[in-house]
């Protein structure tokens, strides 16, 4: 497709992320994406997963997650309560010469099986999502879905991080969850580089100083995109300029391109002036980001 | 007292805003804002004094006394959360750390114990006798549904008489959300007129239909797609659940909240609307029988 | 017979909790001997699973029944498999419910909500 880059690079992982939900995470993540291919684009929001809904990947490959479970064997059991006095999680239960487990609960910790005297307690695997692999143009798709009502999408993100081993010599696109919860800061911890997109409000900058405070603590090199910009002030430009932060650029609000991204179409296929605004981002990344030598990475 | 909920599934959809414009036109006295990762409604609230401020003790976190440590490396081995961090000495990283214990439990030296640990704080706000309870949670915490549950039990606990109370519910389908559930009248779902905004609002309908709470659906920036509006339209009356009406997308609204005001005041056409959609809601509110 | 009641003092006069997970006590009152135990609740402040505690501290108590206003699922569950019927409280003092108890005046419990789910309650 004409003016696309062969992105030169390394396995750059680019981690986007935002302080509050419909701020343009998957929007600039999704375009970024499409626009400098070859590349990955991996949705680690897997509550709510959004990115798939653009790309409509062809899907290749998927793989459920499961975490550990502990199961009881009450033959074994002698009621000793040592496990439900451990679990701090309150998780299990004796009622009547058994014990009962309440795997909603259970946050996996493994620690019931290893203390119990009697050997009553093993593990076993339980599913809480899966991940899928696809593939969308030049775009490798990699989607992580948390199933309803369990705990945590942790293991899921550490699996679909686990993927970027495999990439070489393209881009990797991180599109986090919202906030700033420890489900975020998993999907960071290996980005090389992190992109924090605000909106022009009050609200925009409130939000962005949490993800600014986060990128911070975490010492990742970032940058800021403004998105949803209107005439007039722009708190979050303000912001930015108090704490001399980068800005990679400003997506103007623009009916059009609230519909394209309304109907869950690409900008950057749709119209070449989207497109110049993702290369024109992509261009202010760090240029050691560009060209550097293939290796390992540090972490 | 009646709690209205205002939901949205989606982050961005104009939740706080549609919130804040509620509390003005029906001169609430009580109220909260149950995103405590994300707190924005004290951003347009205005609140005068100083609040009373309660640190909020989630799941307990591990620590290593150096002291006593013989580096053997158990704690590391055992730990599912990848929470020790090896440096000069054995740590554990806080942030990682779920407070599970079996670190403690194989430390063969007892160097490892549980220590309370801070994850947030609440605000209590009691000027002009209004009460507006909120939270922030702290970076890196992971109970955030009991800290909502707390916001909404710090409201009701110094809530003066009234007949209505709006609490500004958290984004997303999660414990958070199911938190703000709990023990309301009413939920108002805010919606916008994009795929994902349609979808997300969907799973929001399936957990609050669980708890058999009346539902009303309303739609902001509708004008950005309207066919996508039909079609959200359509759903509420397919699902039989009340529709109150459509806000269009106003720069107005942006200008109005970015000078900490609401939408009702000043003359906008966001705020002609949303009039409207607060009208029917409480209708349903306080004159409908549940279904 | 025991009959356990999640209460907000530690009077038998103070009133019952609307929460059973999360009462600061519980009593536990013998009807044969007309005395009154209160347990505190050490899990009232629970993250999770309060419910659930709160359900094997009544077993534990021996007590054959629960007056309550509310209750969750799995502390539902958990004392239904022990044999506990969980009756509905319809007074606010906690003395009135055990008479009206005795009286053979309140209903079994129907509606058992989702539980909170880790959540807290309220």
């Amino acid at each position: 497709m004409p003016g696309f880059i062969a992105a030169a690079v390394t396995n750059m992982k680019i981690a986007v992320l935002s302080g509050k939900g419909g701020t343009g995470k998957t929007l600039v993540s999704v375009n970024l994406a499409a626009a400098v291919t070859p590349s990955v684009y991996i949705d680690c929001d897997v509550e709510e997963p959004n990115g798939h809904l653009f790309f409509k990947p062809r899907i290749h490959r998927e793989e459920t997650v499961t975490v550990k479970m502990p199961s009881v064997d009450n033959a074994l059991c002698d009621g000793c309560r040592r496990c439900i006095d451990f679990c701090q999680f309150n998780a299990l239960a004796y009622i009547k010469d058994r014990l009962i487990i309440f795997e909603e609960l259970c946050h996996s910790c493994g620690g019931c099986a290893l203390l119990c005297p009697w050997k009553a307690l093993s593990e076993k695997d339980k599913a809480i999502g899966k991940m899928q692999k696809g593939k969308s143009k030049a775009v490798d798709v990699i989607t992580g879905i948390l199933n309803p009502g369990e705990i945590s999408g942790i293991p899921i993100i550490n699996r679909l991080l686990a993927e970027c081993v495999n990439y070489h010599q393209r881009p990797i696109f991180i599109d986090c969850p919202p906030g700033s919860a420890c489900i975020v800061m998993e999907s960071i911890k290996d980005a090389d580089y992190c992109i924090l997109v605000a909106e022009p409000t009050v609200f925009g900058v409130h939000n962005l100083n949490m993800v600014y405070e986060l990128v911070r603590l975490f010492n990742k090199p970032f940058g800021v995109v403004l998105n949803k910009c209107l005439k007039g002030d722009n708190p979050a430009a303000r912001f930015c300029q108090k704490k001399d932060i980068k800005i990679l650029g400003r997506i103007p609000y623009d009916n059009e391109l609230g519909k394209l991204n309304s109907d869950a179409e690409i900008a950057v296929y749709k119209n070449k002036k989207y497109l110049a605004i993702f290369l024109s981002l992509w261009e202010q990344l760090p240029k050691e980001m560009h060209c550097e030598a293939t290796s390992d990475s540090k972490r | 007292m009646k709690q209205l909920l205002i939901l949205s599934g989606k982050g961005g959809t104009g939740k706080t805003t549609i919130a804040s414009a509620f509390i003005k036109i029906a001169a609430v006295k009580v109220y909260a804002d149950c995103d405590v990762d994300a707190p924005n409604l004290h951003l347009i609230t205005a609140q005068r004094s100083q609040p009373t401020k309660t640190d909020y003790y989630g799941l307990p976190k591990a620590q290593i006394d150096p002291r006593l440590c013989i580096k053997c490396d158990c704690c590391r081995k055992y730990c599912r959360f990848n929470a020790v961090m090896v440096a000069d000495y054995y740590k554990i990283d806080a942030f990682a750390c779920e407070g599970c214990g079996v670190c403690a439990l194989v430390c063969p030296v007892k160097a490892v114990s549980l220590k309370p640990a801070v994850a947030g704080e609440l605000m209590l706000y009691t000027d002009d006798d209004k009460v507006f309870s909120t939270a922030q949670l702290k970076m890196g915490s992971g109970t955030s549904g009991m800290l909502v549950s707390e916001v909404k039990k710090q409201m009701k606990k110094a809530a003066v008489a009234t007949d209505l109370a709006i609490i500004d519910g958290s984004p997303g389908i999660g414990c958070p959300v199911i938190a703000s559930l709990s023990g309301v009248d009413m939920v108002l779902i805010v919606t916008e007129p994009s795929i994902s905004g349609i979808s997300d609002m969907e799973r929001i309908v399936a957990t609050a239909a669980k708890f058999g709470i009346k539902t009303a659906i309303c739609i902001n920036k509708y004008d950005t797609n309207p066919v996508n509006a039909k079609k959200i339209e359509q759903y509420a009356n397919d699902h039989k659940l009340a529709f109150v009406g459509m806000i269009p997308f106003d720069a107005a609204a942006v200008a109005a909240v970015n000078s900490g005001q609401t939408i009702v005041d000043i003359d906008c056409p966001s705020g002609a609307a949303v009039r409207s959609v607060y009208d029917q809601t409480i209708k349903i509110l306080f004159h409908q029988n549940k279904k | 017979m025991k009959i356990a009641i999640p209460v907000e003092d530690k009077d038998i006069k103070s009133n019952i909790c609307s929460s059973f997970g999360r009462a600061p006590y519980f009593l536990i009152y013998d009807s044969v001997n007309r005395n009154n135990t209160f347990l505190t609740n050490n899990f009232s402040r629970a993250t999770g699973g309060a419910g659930i505690k709160a359900a094997q501290t009544v077993i534990d108590s021996k007590a054959e029944v629960l007056l309550a206003i509310s209750c969750g699922e799995n502390a539902a569950y958990v004392l239904q498999t022990a044999g506990i019927n969980i009756y509905k409280a319809d007074h606010t003092c906690a003395k009135d419910n055990i008479n009206a108890f005795i009286d053979g005046k309140l209903e079994l419990l129907k509606e058992i909500h989702a539980g909170f789910h880790r959540r807290g309650g309220y």
